[in-house]
């Protein structure tokens, strides 16, 4: 057994807020043609910080009608303007929308965590860098899509309708945007009804940045405003990143249709520890794959898989590393895990923690202390579980790790590509052979070996059987926005 | 003497798992040449048939997409020579069943040249296709194709027999195993294909062709929870938007393909699924 660490002293971390500045409007419109509009039927809604409950700012709730003006202004665009513009013009804009996001990182990251109630740490270090990365990576391909695809030439779709979903607000919507843009396709996006407000602040800095007008349109809203856009027939391809059942919804409304799509959706992986890896990395693997971002990630290691001769050495160092984790106030910057997203998220997990118990699986909380106002959920571990237990085989999207363990390399990826997704996977072994093995039988889009929960606007990210289809990131990303033409038969 | 002697006739089955068996259901449809007269009675397979077939083709799964990307091009080179060594019999087959002969022995060396043609891509299609992305971290970055997996092939009603070649050779090159419904004005064809399949090293399962009515076989592959894609190079717009549907329980690929579609790398692409691997760079 390990020796715990010992954390019981008196020297504690002093509070260290971030005290950047940000602007914010009381109120926010839709982005629609360039300009900022009102619904068309006055609706708004309130966008709340979850760490206080506090209201941020009112938001514009677009119906089907406002839907209809952003992708009538998109068509304009695209015809008009975007479509004509040569391509090398085209990534000027893109690595001109990168510089500006490097010039204000901090003000978006500020922004970020005050909307979505992610830790500082991570709007700061990982979420806005890779933004203005993804811009600057997909600004390049724009004058270069001929060395893509060989044999092919690649054409935009038109419209790209685009919907993103609420645990990386502005690094999902550059990660739709870029390549769409690149492509020379033009845009209206609806961001996710919690966390609307970066998308709106990027829509600021796009009229700063001259993009003409129409090419990205952004519509505020929840659900409703989502169908409208996916059931708009000007919108000639949907990008859909989300729950793996809207992804489903969308796919049957799309079916009688003949638009084009891809799918981003859900997870369960697998962080398979074997008994030869170095232990305190994979620990640290571990913690950084579930917590990361309170666990709201799809591609989350929700489930740890360890083997059995080292199960108690790792669940006791986990549980040791997990009493340190500081929960709480989003903007310090010794936060680790931060604020659920929503309450309507917080009862989710909570429904979850309290159906494990039911399940009969043994629930592990570090003690911590929460604040008051907003919405928390201490690090969870969940032992004890069987393979068909709903904590296993649904995507639970918080801080909450379901334990199992094998004996063999074969039991665990049996395990492993159990349940329907196939998002991401984690394995850790200090044998290289091994890790070729295993990470080529695991079924998933993404597989780090040795480490985890690590993206780059080079690397394509996307899933196997229900966690979708298409990828974003790389060359690859290139083709969820593309038509491949054959130059000999069209 | 000679002029008395009766011709043997060939029984048209099903292929599933590496045999040759009845449909389960025991139901027939007979099969008249143009002039009327019955050629045979195919089987009319049944949903059990196409589930059955999805089992075989899932069965076979880890040993044909486990198979080295040189062997599988042997396999599919090795199909394309006893296509070549049957192509008179597979001409006046389809002449028998309507196709002019000319045409007949013209489609059956296309269909042999496609084989080729992808038997060369197997070893190829990852090198034209996988990436090393030069990510901003000190990480080993790759990405590669592996197949998809059961992929479900719903053959067009013409070419007869270059239809259904053409959807299987991309979705085996790839490494998937496949489940295709055959053509309905060319069923004797798709088993002939069938019997050259299995002498060819095609491992038993990597292949299952079933004859019958397609939307009665498209309607049980698209709602099946193992059926990983369907490629569909029918024409029955109305029959494929139901399939859709079906088919978004758990998110299949629905590709659409022409019912002649010209080979391409990007109908290997179609079946295949994208994975990063990312390793840190240390000592």
């Amino acid at each position: 057994m390990t020796t715990p660490l010992n954390f019981d002293t008196t020297w504690r971390y002093a509070p260290a807020p971030e005290s950047i500045p940000v602007r914010l409007r009381k109120s926010y419109g839709l982005f629609i043609g360039g300009e900022w509009t009102e619904a068309k039927d006055g609706r708004t809604f309130r966008t709340i910080n979850p760490a206080s409950e506090k209201v941020l700012a009112r938001v514009a709730d677009a119906s089907a009608a406002d839907v209809d003006r952003a992708v009538k202004a998109a068509r304009r665009a695209y015809d008009r303007v975007w479509s004509k513009l040569p391509a090398a013009e085209r990534g000027k804009y893109l690595f001109r929308i990168a510089r500006m996001i490097q010039e204000r990182a901090r003000e978006f990251a500020v922004v970020e965590s005050m909307d979505g109630g992610k830790p500082i740490r991570e709007s700061r270090d990982v979420d806005i860098p890779l933004v203005a990365a993804h811009f600057f990576y997909y600004a390049g391909w724009a004058d270069k899509l001929d060395y893509a695809f060989p044999g092919r030439r690649a054409a935009p779709h038109g419209v790209a309708g685009q919907i993103i979903p609420w645990n990386f607000p502005l690094l999902m919507a550059a990660w739709k945007l870029a390549p769409a843009l690149a492509t020379g396709n033009t845009v209206v996006l609806k961001p996710a009804e919690t966390t609307p407000l970066t998308a709106l602040k990027l829509a600021e800095l796009i009229q700063d940045a001259d993009l003409p007008p129409g090419v990205v349109n952004i519509v505020t809203g929840g659900g409703e405003t989502g169908a409208a856009l996916v059931n708009h027939p000007g919108a000639d391809k949907i990008a859909f990143t989300g729950s793996t059942e809207v992804g489903k919804r969308i796919l049957r409304a799309l079916a009688p249709t003949g638009r084009s799509y891809t799918l981003e959706l859900g997870g369960k992986a697998a962080n398979i520890v074997f008994e030869d890896a170095a232990l305190d990395q994979a620990v640290e693997g571990i913690v950084n794959g579930i917590f990361f971002n309170q666990g709201h990630v799809c591609c989350a290691g929700s489930r740890l898989l360890v083997q059995e001769s080292v199960a108690e050495t790792v669940v006791a160092k986990l549980k040791d590393r997990m009493a340190t984790l500081i929960v709480g106030d989003p903007l310090d910057k010794n936060t680790d895990i931060g604020a659920i997203n929503s309450k309507e998220q917080w009862k989710r997990i909570q429904g979850y923690l309290k159906l494990g118990e039911a399940e009969g699986a043994e629930k592990y909380q570090p003690a911590c202390a929460l604040p008051e106002k907003g919405y928390w959920c201490p690090p969870t571990l969940f032992t004890g579980v069987s393979q068909s237990d709903r904590l296993v085989q649904e995507e639970i999207f918080g801080p909450v790790l379901a334990i199992q363990t094998f004996r063999t390399p074969a039991e665990a990826v049996e395990k492993a590509n159990n349940p329907p997704y196939g998002l991401s996977g984690g394995v850790w072994t200090d044998k290289g052979s091994k890790i070729f093995k295993i990470s080529s039988k695991v079924r998933a889009g993404v597989l780090w070996a040795n480490t985890y929960n690590k993206f780059d606007p080079t690397a394509p990210f996307g899933g196997y059987q229900e966690s979708g289809m298409g990828r974003e990131g790389g060359l690859h990303g290139l083709l969820p926005y593309v038509r491949l033409l054959d130059p000999e038969h069209s | 003497m000679s002029s008395s002697r009766i011709p043997v006739l060939k029984t048209y089955k099903l292929y599933i798992g590496g045999a040759f068996p009845r449909t389960e259901s025991g139901r027939y449809l007979p099969f008249a040449a143009p002039s009327g007269r019955v050629l045979a009675n195919i089987c009319h397979a049944s949903r059990k048939d196409a589930r059955d077939a999805v089992k075989a083709a899932r069965a076979a799964f880890p040993g044909w997409s486990g198979a080295s990307a040189y062997l599988r091009g042997q396999i599919l080179y090795r199909l394309a020579e006893m296509l070549e060594a049957r192509a008179e019999a597979f001409a006046a087959e389809l002449k028998a069943q309507g196709q002019p002969l000319p045409a007949a022995r013209k489609e059956v060396q296309a269909a042999v040249d496609l084989l080729v043609h992808y038997a060369g891509w197997t070893d190829k299609v990852q090198q034209v296709f996988s990436s090393v992305n030069p990510v901003a971290s000190s990480h080993f970055n790759f990405s590669m194709q592996e197949p998809t997996g059961v992929v479900a092939a719903v053959a067009p009603d013409r070419p007869g027999l270059g239809g259904l070649v053409g959807l299987l050779a991309p979705a085996l090159a790839g490494g998937n195993t496949v489940v295709a419904a055959a053509s309905e004005t060319f069923p004797l064809t798709a088993i002939t294909l069938a019997e050259a399949i299995h002498s060819s090293d095609v491992p038993g399962g990597a292949v299952n062709i079933l004859t019958g009515v397609r939307n009665e076989l498209l309607a049980p592959l698209a709602a099946h929870m193992d059926v990983n894609a369907v490629v569909y190079a029918a024409e029955d717009g109305a029959a494929w938007a139901e399939a859709r549907v079906q088919a978004a329980e758990n998110v299949k690929r629905m590709i659409r393909r022409a019912p002649a579609a010209p080979p391409s790398p990007y109908a290997i692409l179609d079946t295949l699924e994208t994975k990063t691997t990312w390793h840190p760079v240390g000592v």
